[in-house]
């Protein structure tokens, strides 16, 4: 499924989990210090460096551009990581977030709470995914360098929907297929 | 055997190119490992997963673009033969080698200058640098530049010798399990059994150096390399977590004896972007 930033609750609403979507659009970057300093903007009562609504940010922090390429290798980072300061961002107005991994039960309960979704792009792949982003520029905290916010143009970047608002996981539900042992190491069927 | 003197900008030329070599090949032996994965994977979304990661490394060699942004913390074995003389600080060549890779290669700074404060040393050094002695009068360089993801997953355990081999399974079925796609699955799977707390933790690193393909030397270590990584591929976790049969390419176990109080493990997890190269100079 194709979907265009800024996504409309509509097009949340229609997104479940295991679906495979392809984005095209702006999008931000944004990891773990790029949080820290959005959510003290948060808290000052600052205006964040781009309008939450609606958008998507996406945990990354590429290698430098080589000449006559907009980015270098961009894959997602843990997300984890992250799920200290979803809330304030949600509460913002921020719809998607994309990253790799599971997440807290703290961050699934407030996602769905604000009607936002967490799609997973594939970890490790930065190679590809770069292919999918035709212009990115720097537009906060340049001093963070790979961890400056980056806004992306991007066509049909690939993601799997992997929480949606319905409280469907892809995680469990899929690892629940495929698991024949615990982890004492007792088999089952 | 005759004294060799070493130049420092041998060094230096070497630890450069295996550093921008390593980021951007995988290698032929490792994608050989996961086509052959694909083939066995059972989860639709994990085939899908194995085939982006495959196109991907595929364009990273042929582009020479790092296969990952994360282009890791690099880490250092060096074999130093007795009848090497060198004249400059070998620790200092080895950071000038990682300087140059990540400042002119397009490789990203991902080390801090401080642990607590934080910073970014902007040039991707200190490397983590292991000396070892050996016979000769060459210089064996392995170089891997390891992913935070994965490392961020491992672990040192001091279990009891009682808990014995049942304890270590345990504690990797279960290490793996918590780990979800957080390392980014599927993955190499480096165990150091022995040794104290940081010998156990060298050995397991140590593991993740060796080729994808071999078995441990010691038959008891190679028959639980091969048990426990059919085990841990009944986790269901699958590649990248998206859940699947292929969670672990290899199991690696290197073993070092311990005290007789003692059973050290430390379980260091490799991500798929499975990252060393190694020359003999």
């Amino acid at each position: 499924m194709k979907i265009n930033t800024p996504i409309s609750d509509e097009t949340i609403a229609s997104l479940k989990a295991g679906d495979r979507v392809y984005i095209s659009g702006k999008i931000y970057t944004a990891r773990d210090s790029a949080h820290q300093k959005m959510v003290k903007l948060i808290e000052e009562n600052k205006p964040l460096p781009f309008d939450p609504n609606g958008q998507i940010v996406y945990y990354t922090g590429p290698t430098p551009a080589k000449e006559n390429k907009p980015i270098g290798s961009c894959g997602p980072t843990s997300s984890y990581r992250m799920d200290p300061f979803a809330k304030d961002l949600m509460q913002a107005g921020l719809k998607i977030m994309i990253g790799k991994g599971d997440r807290s039960q703290s961050f699934i309960t407030e996602m769905i709470k604000f009607k936002g979704i967490y799609l997973q792009a594939v970890g490790g792949i930065g190679a590809l995914l770069a292919k999918t982003v035709k212009k990115s520029s720097v537009i906060a905290f340049p001093e963070l360098g790979a961890e400056a916010i980056h806004e992306l143009e991007v066509v049909d970047f690939p993601a799997i929907v992997t929480y949606d608002i319905f409280g469907g996981n892809l995680i469990i539900d899929e690892v629940k297929k495929y698991q024949k042992i615990d982890v004492d190491g007792i088999k089952h069927d | 055997m005759q004294m060799r003197k070493i130049e420092k900008q041998l060094i230096i030329n070497t630890v450069k190119r295996l550093a921008l070599d390593a980021n951007m090949h995988i290698g032929e032996s490792f994608l050989d490992k996961l086509r052959n994965a694909l083939k066995l994977e059972k989860s639709n979304i994990g085939k899908h997963v194995l085939n982006q990661i495959i196109e991907n490394d595929e364009i990273a060699s042929n582009d020479f673009e790092p296969m990952c942004q994360d282009t890791g913390l690099v880490v250092v074995f060096l074999e130093v033969g007795y009848d090497v003389h060198f004249d400059f600080d070998l620790y200092d060549a080895v950071n000038e080698g990682v300087r140059q890779a990540y400042t002119e290669g397009g490789l990203r700074k991902s080390v801090t200058l401080h642990p607590i404060t934080r910073g970014n040393s902007n040039d991707n050094t200190p490397a983590i640098i292991h000396l070892k002695l050996v016979e000769g009068n060459q210089i064996k360089i392995t170089l891997a530049p390891k992913g935070g993801g994965s490392e961020n997953m491992s672990l040192v355990k001091m279990l009891t010798p009682a808990e014995g081999i049942e304890g270590i399974k345990k504690l990797v079925l279960k290490s793996i399990f918590e780990a979800g796609g957080k390392p980014c699955p599927p993955l190499v799977v480096g165990i150091g059994i022995g040794g104290n707390l940081e010998k156990s933790a060298l050995i397991a690193k140590e593991a993740l150096m060796r080729d994808i393909n071999d078995e441990s030397s010691d038959p008891l270590l190679a028959k639980l390399e091969k048990e426990w990584l059919e085990e841990i591929n009944l986790l269901g976790i699958g590649p990248m977590g998206f859940g699947g049969t292929t969670t672990a390419l290899a199991v690696k176990i290197n073993a070092f004896p311990c005290h007789i109080a003692s059973l050290p493990v430390a379980i260091n997890i490799q991500c798929h972007a499975s990252r060393h190269q190694s020359a003999l100079i």
